[in-house]
């Protein structure tokens, strides 16, 4: 059976996903998948969103063959997919060039969006710049204050940013801020929701928006090599790079596929976004899923190097894909993915997100394990220049 | 009948509107909240609703948010809630009591084994704020075999073959959300208010309350002039705040309003 044929008419993927948010928001959600199921079907939004994609963001994004670093492993052959060359500097940028899309089919003049790192806020004041729509970014207060260069960044795009001071100060209660925004300003307001979680159609069309990823690695792949890779590695926060690499190749079986959480200073300490490792499945944010959770279903703080993992929640299709065995979810922790920032760095003088690192740091584990001619394609979802100051301030060192 | 329906009859005998004050269990503290029941009920409450603490309560403006963060200093469990009704019921077997709340604490402690306690427990209705009927089907089964009543909300944005379909759902009431945003708004339009009435009317007998934004007598005796019920939660919940490092005059400061309230509907 297919396992790339979800979410069922009613948004779930098996017993995950659906829908659950105030009563307030559930027409705009149906008129919203409704708008979205059309524009599949139409011929001109798609080719609308290519052209954006090409001459826009700049795809398609290289797939790189890291033959230094794959040399110093010593293992499998270690391909880069290159989200991290996309204008803005991430995999965010794909998701919101569409929703943007939608947007203005919609008639919103008013663009809104919740972030973390602060790439999926960039991504959105910059299509909300390119089309002239009002823009408010909500970002957890904490966060604000260690990924200062977006907020300017969000800022200089003509974007409010608002710093949300209440819960645990981060991206799910920027996502709780974004969403009182979004039902008091429903008639005139777009939420772009930047993973592919929250209420359904968020997830499955953040997905497809990002497939791009895995549908031009697919190709690349078998130009470079003439065959499938044999393994697929890429960082779940909410997981909308790790989905958009893997849906493509969810129905080629060799391929096996890696999910990597924040381990943060390990799943042992409680200090950490490892949802599959530790968590269990309830409903948060508009979704069932994995969660992180206390013993009276409070949604737990979690800790992680790299703002943009530091989710207590995760996309429905990977608490799906979980359950089927068909991803197998790992985690890496702060130390292991700083060594990892280090190492492509000084290897092949490409700097990755801290996000990103989480998932190289996994290759740097399986990589050595798998035989010389064997083949890993890794997402670099995005690049590192907005995380210097955090891995400057963890060495002791003063910018 | 269950409790909830009898006091709806009970009201319209006596040609009287329900008031029902929210206030959130375990706000500032646990011990203020049972005696603060009985106190509402004592100046002419009708229902209550008691509000669940959650660490993420999307649908909430800062009033209630700021509520949930104290109990939730306190470690106020969905248990805690429910120990808090039993208690209540040691001396008030009348009163309706609604846990108000989201559905997370409710799934952690299972559908079938919530409705067992909470039924032990003497609740009477459950509204979980972002739990839609579509979704509901399981927790609705499991509530109406203790008789639990399983309350939803209708909201300004509600279309109406969704509100046929909620409308069958829903037992107890209705809960009409009166404007488009969070809980203590400021932006309520009772004429708009009374126009949805009729049409919510078109589908369905059982009473229907109407909350968010209703913040003072004047208001509430608008709205208990077109609807059944007049939920009042963030104008009860910054009296808690003000007072809340003098608990003792907590009571007083919600009751006095939740008189005015009662006067101004009754007139």
């Amino acid at each position: 059976m297919s396992k790339a044929n979800l979410p069922d008419a009613s948004g779930h993927f098996g017993p995950y996903g659906g829908r659950f948010v105030a009563e307030t928001l559930m027409e705009p959600l149906e008129e919203l998948t409704a708008a979205y199921e059309a524009m599949k079907q139409d011929a001109n939004f798609q080719a609308e969103f290519d052209r954006d994609l090409a001459h826009y963001v700049g795809r398609p994004s290289p797939l790189y063959f890291a033959e230094r670093w794959t040399r110093i492993l010593g293992g499998a052959k270690i391909y880069l997919k290159r989200e991290d060359l996309n204008h803005t500097g991430a995999h965010k940028i794909n998701n919101t060039v569409g929703q943007a899309l939608l947007a203005k089919r919609l008639g919103k003049t008013r663009i809104i969006a919740e972030t973390g790192a602060g790439q999926h806020g960039v991504a959105s004041a910059t299509v909300a710049a390119r089309l002239g729509l009002e823009c408010v970014v909500y970002m957890g207060a904490e966060d604000v204050q260690r990924q200062a260069l977006n907020v300017y960044r969000m800022k200089l795009l003509g974007a409010t940013v608002v710093a949300v001071t209440s819960g645990t100060k981060t991206l799910k209660d920027a996502m709780n801020e974004a969403m009182r925004d979004w039902v008091t300003n429903v008639d005139d307001t777009y939420y772009i929701i930047g993973t592919a979680s929250g209420p359904h159609p968020y997830p499955a069309m953040v997905r497809d928006f990002q497939s791009i990823i895995g549908r031009e690695a697919k190709q690349q792949i078998l130009e470079a090599e003439g065959r499938l890779p044999d393994a697929l590695v890429a960082c779940v926060g909410g997981g909308s790079n790790a989905i958009g690499l893997f849906y493509p190749f969810l129905d080629e079986p060799q391929v096996a596929m890696y999910g990597v959480e924040a381990g943060g200073e390990g799943v042992g300490s409680g200090l950490h976004a490892a949802r599959f490792a530790t968590g269990r499945p309830g409903v948060f944010q508009g979704v069932r899923t994995y969660l992180l959770e206390d013993d009276n279903g409070q949604i737990m703080a979690t800790h992680s190097v790299s703002a943009g993992l530091d989710y207590a929640g995760v996309g429905p299709e990977h608490a799906w894909l979980h359950d089927e065995g068909r991803v197998t979810y790992v985690s890496a922790t702060d130390t292991e993915a700083l060594q990892a920032f280090h190492d492509l760095t000084r290897f092949e003088g490409i700097m990755p997100a801290l996000e990103s690192s989480h998932a190289l740091a996994h290759v740097t584990r399986l990589a050595p394990q798998m035989d010389r001619e064997k083949i890993i394609i890794v997402n670099v979802s995005g690049r590192g220049d907005k995380d210097i100051h955090t891995v400057a301030g963890l060495e002791g060192i003063k910018v | 009948m269950s409790r909830i329906a009898q006091k709806f009859a009970e009201l319209k005998t006596q040609g009287r509107k329900a008031l029902i004050p929210f206030v959130t269990a375990g706000d500032p503290n646990p011990a203020v909240t049972v005696p603060l029941m009985h106190a509402m009920v004592a100046v002419g409450a009708d229902l209550l609703e008691l509000g669940v603490p959650f660490s993420d309560p999307m649908a909430e403006g800062p009033t209630i948010q700021k509520a949930c963060e104290r109990a939730l200093l306190h470690n106020v469990s969905l248990r805690d809630v429910l120990a808090m009704v039993k208690e209540f019921r040691q001396t008030d077997s009348q009163t309706p009591v609604v846990l108000m709340g989201y559905m997370n604490p409710v799934e952690v402690m299972g559908y079938q084994n919530f409705a067992r306690v909470a039924a032990e427990a003497g609740v009477d209705g459950l509204l979980t704020v972002d739990m839609p009927p579509e979704e509901a089907v399981d927790l609705v089964a499991a509530l109406v075999a203790v008789e639990i009543d399983p309350i939803f909300l209708l909201a300004p944005t509600t279309m109406d073959t969704r509100m046929a379909m909620i409308c069958a759902a829903a037992r107890g009431f209705v809960y009409y959300v009166s404007l488009k945003g969070v809980t203590g708004a400021a932006n309520l339009d009772i004429d708009l208010v009374g126009q949805k009435m009729e049409q919510i009317r078109r589908h369905t007998q059982i009473p229907i309350g109407v909350g968010f934004g209703i913040r003072d007598a004047e208001s509430a005796r608008r709205v208990a002039a077109v609807a059944d019920a007049v939920v009042v939660g963030s104008a009860v919940v910054n009296r808690v705040a003000e007072n809340a490092e003098q608990p003792e005059k907590i009571q007083e400061a919600v009751c006095s309003l939740l008189r005015e309230m009662r006067a101004a509907m009754d007139s």
